[in-house]
Parts: structure tokens; sequence; C-alpha cells
């Protein structure tokens, strides 16, 4: 049993709206993967829950009349991976919750909780930020649409209007973000399963025509900081450049201008560095491959 | 106060209908509701795939799931598996041929992810099985015999040679 107060599950997203202004306190729960674990761990006891489980509306990947991918946020992750829009579009997302605890938590976990949950090492967050993800809100004044990066507050906060009884109903990756562009995620843990990242960057890229100039590169990290986060010197080092292993090397060293890791009980500052330059460079090389450029 | 629900679903192929407390877990409502104590209880907060039940085909930590979240659902446990007259099926005979079981404890919940890689028709490599399997922990058979039960069984299905 758990220490629930109440629960009250929600039968559509105008009823998800109506209950969260009619019941302030209560929080939402999509797959439950931390909010359950968390009741159990005591720190969420004795809440009440709104359910937003069985909203099948909220679920499937498809593609806007503005040629945006629409992922609804009740996706799981490996109904994700296992998508035909994600697998020619942003793969790169489907490999990164595909790195997400075990299968079974794949089954369960939600993109919109992932996001929702405002935590640094989200295995989505880092490529939903690279990628420029737009986040969709639904309250009692209609949708609401914010960029991703500005939907994160700080550690454990997001922007969700609780008072306009608001839920997160898709996130959307724009047609500009994902047209012709290819990119690699690498998630640094002590473990290749069951495990959170130590560290998780992602990169993706648009070359020239001719392949031989980066027009775009893109990079973001989970766990550099306190919430996701983009490192747009090393970007910057990149854009417009001509493909060379020295461009990769001065992207890799870049990133360190950017980021702000700490030091925890899984690895130290100094280590998280070190990583993030040499993931930052091998995501690029990858990505420039992806994309069918030679090195 | 106490809340209920009434659940209407389908366990082991069989409609059912129940009044569940809303604070209970799937694990809560398979074990005391229906005596289907082949879901264990090891963690509690879904890192151990002690209490893996497939529902609609994919595969869940019930510890992680609420009950009241079964309404309308198929749900599958390992009692399901054997025969009319306790039959064993492929998959489990294959356990006990690799000597993938040891004390036990860990396997309805590796068995019930191995029906669902198995349903996929799918052949897999052993790093992918590895991988697929990776949601449940094993204190005592070291995981190579299970990998072992899990591929070969893979095999003999798919008309495959095992090596
Ligand atoms: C064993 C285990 C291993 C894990 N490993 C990983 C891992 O490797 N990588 C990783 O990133 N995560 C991991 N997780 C964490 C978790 O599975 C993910 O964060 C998952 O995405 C949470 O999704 P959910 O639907 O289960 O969220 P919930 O638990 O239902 O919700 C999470 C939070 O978001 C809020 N919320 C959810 N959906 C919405 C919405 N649509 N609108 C508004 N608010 C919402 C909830 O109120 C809550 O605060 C693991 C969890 C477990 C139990
Ligand atoms: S008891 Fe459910 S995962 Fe351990
Ligand atoms: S056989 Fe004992 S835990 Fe697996």
């Amino acid at each position: 049993m758990y220490d629930l107060k109440a629960l009250y599950e929600a039968t559509s997203v105008q009823n998800a709206v109506e209950l969260r202004l009619e019941h302030p306190e209560a929080q939402i729960i999509a797959g439950g993967s931390d909010v359950l674990v968390q009741m159990r761990e005591g720190k969420r006891a004795g809440k009440e829950l709104i359910s937003i489980y069985g909203l099948d509306e909220l679920r499937g990947v498809s593609i806007d009349e503005s040629g945006n991918i629409r992922i609804g946020s009740l996706t799981s992750f490996s109904h994700i991976t296992r998508d035909p829009i994600i697998q020619k579009y942003i793969n790169v997302l489907g490999e990164a919750v595909d790195m997400v605890g075990g299968p079974q938590i794949r089954n369960i976990g939600t993109i919109g909780g992932n996001t929702c949950n405002g935590v640094t090492s989200a295995d989505s967050a880092s490529t939903l930020h690279a990628w420029e993800a737009i986040v969709e809100l639904t309250g009692k004044n209609g949708v609401r649409r914010l960029p991703i990066k500005d939907f994160y507050i700080k550690a454990g906060q997001v922007d969700i209007r609780v008072e306009d009884g608001e839920i997160q109903t898709a996130i959307l990756i724009p047609k500009a973000s994902y047209e012709n562009t290819f990119g690699h995620y690498i998630k640094y843990a002590m473990r290749n399963a069951m495990d959170i990242a130590t560290l998780g960057c992602s990169v993706n890229v648009r070359l020239s025509k001719d392949k031989k100039t980066i027009e775009r590169a893109r990079i973001a990290y989970g766990v550099a900081g306190p919430v996701p986060m983009r490192a747009p010197h090393a970007e910057a080092v990149a854009n417009g450049q001509a493909l060379s292993l020295d461009l990769i090397d001065r992207f890799g060293l870049a990133v360190l201008d950017d980021i702000n890791p700490r030091d925890s009980w899984r690895a130290s500052k100094a280590f998280r560095q070190h990583i993030a330059v040499e993931m930052a460079k091998r995501c690029l090389f990858t990505s420039i491959q992806l994309a069918g450029g030679e090195l | 106060m106490a809340q209920y629900k009434l659940i209407r679903c389908t366990i082991n192929g069989e409609p059912v209908e129940r009044m569940i407390d809303v604070r209970a877990s799937l694990t809560d409502m398979l074990r005391n509701d229906f005596h289907l104590t082949s879901v264990k209880k090891g963690c509690e907060v879904g890192e151990c795939g002690a209490c893996n039940v497939l529902i609609d085909g994919e595969a869940f930590n019930s510890c992680i799931y609420l009950a009241a979240w079964a309404d309308g659902k198929s749900i599958r446990t390992l009692e399901s598996l054997t025969g009319p007259n306790g039959e064993l099926s492929d998959i489990q005979q294959a356990f006990l041929d690799e000597a993938a079981i040891q004390c036990g404890f860990c396997t309805p919940g590796f068995l019930m992810t191995a029906v669902e890689i198995l349903e996929t028709k799918k052949l897999y490599t052993r790093d992918e099985l590895r991988k697929l399997l990776s949601g449940h922990l094993c204190r005592c058979t070291g995981y190579e015999n299970i990998l072992n039960a899990v591929e070969k069984t893979m095999k003999r299905r798919l008309g495959v040679p095992a090596e």
C-alpha cells in the first residue's frame, strides 16, 4: 500500500485541468516511476495524487500541420525508441531514452515525467535542450508554449503554473531544428543499466551541402549544472567552420567555458570536467559521421 | 478515509472484477486479492524486477504501478505459463535445464520478461538479450545461465540451430 491520501483519476485533459484547480495541493502522477518511489521513501507520503496515466490522447508521436514533431507527454520511453518518426528524424532521442533505467522502467516512464521532474540527470533532457524543444502546457487559459530552456527554473523546479491548472501535454521539435540534422548522445554512468548519469552529453550538427562545413552545431549537457544546459561557447567555436579534427579538439575544450559541474558522491568536479571535454569531442565526431561528413 | 475503486480486468486470461483500495500497488492486488504469489515483493521501488508482470504484452514492475490503473487491462503472471495439469512451458523447462534457478526469488520476474522477448519473435544477439534482461537482479546465478536459457528457447522457437 502506498501512503497516499486520495487519488483523482483524470478522464480528459480538460478534466485534469479542473482537478488541478480543485485540488491545488495534489500532485500529478504520470507513469509514477518518480512519484511512487518518492512516496515509498516518505518524501511524498500522505499526498493527494491526480493521475493522468489513463489519458491515451497524450500518447504517441506525430507531425503537426507546421511540420513540427509532436511527442505526447505520456509517450513511454520504449514507444519513443520504437517510433518510426523518431527513428527517421531524431533517432538520437530514441537512443537516449533507451538508456533510462532498464526495460520495465522504459515501459512505464514518460517523457513528460522525465522533464517535469526538473532533474538535471534526466536522460531525455540534454537531447531536448540540444534540439531546442518546445514544451506545451495546457491550463485553464488554453495552451502555452515555451522553449525548453525557459521551462527549467532551478533544480527540481519547472515552469508549470499550478494556479492555472497546467499540465504538460506535449513536447515539440520544430522543423527548423530537426531538418538535415544528425546527433549523438553519450551517457557516462558506472553501470550499463539501472544507473543515473554521472554526466550526459548530446550533440547534433547540420552540415553544408558539400558536407565540408558545419552550418550549425548544438550541444547540451545533463549533470553539468543544476539543470540541463547548452554550451554556447563551444557552439560558437564550431559554427560555420570547416570540418577538421583540430576543430573537434577546440570544440571540446571550449565547453569548459560553459559548464559548471559540482563535486558529488558520484564523481568529482575535476573528473566531470575531464569527461565533459572527451564526450563533447566524441559526440561531435559521431554526429559529423552520421551527417555524412568525412574526417 | 479509505477510498475504493471497482476494477474490471483480465488476469491470466480470465475476466475478473474486484473492489480495490486505491492505495494498493498492482503487486498488492495480485498477491492479496488473487493469491498470485509468483509476483514477489523485493525492493518495492522498481529496481529489482522481482514483481514484474505483463500488462497488455509489455513488462512492468508491478510494485510501482497503481492497482487502480489495472482497469481494462490484460495482465499476465507466471501462473499463466503452466499447462492445465501443471506442465511447464518451454521457457520454464529451459530455466531448469540450464540451472538458471537457485533460490528462485528472481525467477518469475525474469520469466515474464523472457516471455515479452520471445513474443516479439525476433532473433536477438547475446548482447541485445543482456540489455533486454537488464531490469532484473539475481543474487545467485551470475546471470549467464539465465541468458543461456532465454537464448536457447529463442533459437528453438525460431528454428535457428544453437551453435
Ligand atoms: C529503477 C529506476 C531507474 C531509473 N533510471 C533512470 C535513468 O536512468 N534515467 C532517467 O532519466 N530517469 C530514470 N528514472 C526516473 C524516472 O523513470 C524518469 O524520470 C521518468 O521519466 C519519470 O516519468 P514518469 O511518467 O514515471 O513520472 P512521474 O513519476 O509520474 O512524474 C514525475 C514528476 O513529473 C510530474 N509530471 C509528470 N508528468 C507530468 C505532466 N504531463 N504534467 C505535469 N507534471 C507532470 C509529476 O508530478 C512528478 O513531479 C528511474 C526510475 C527508477 C524507478
Ligand atoms: S519489487 Fe518491484 S522492482 Fe523490486
Ligand atoms: S536465483 Fe536467487 S535471486 Fe536469482
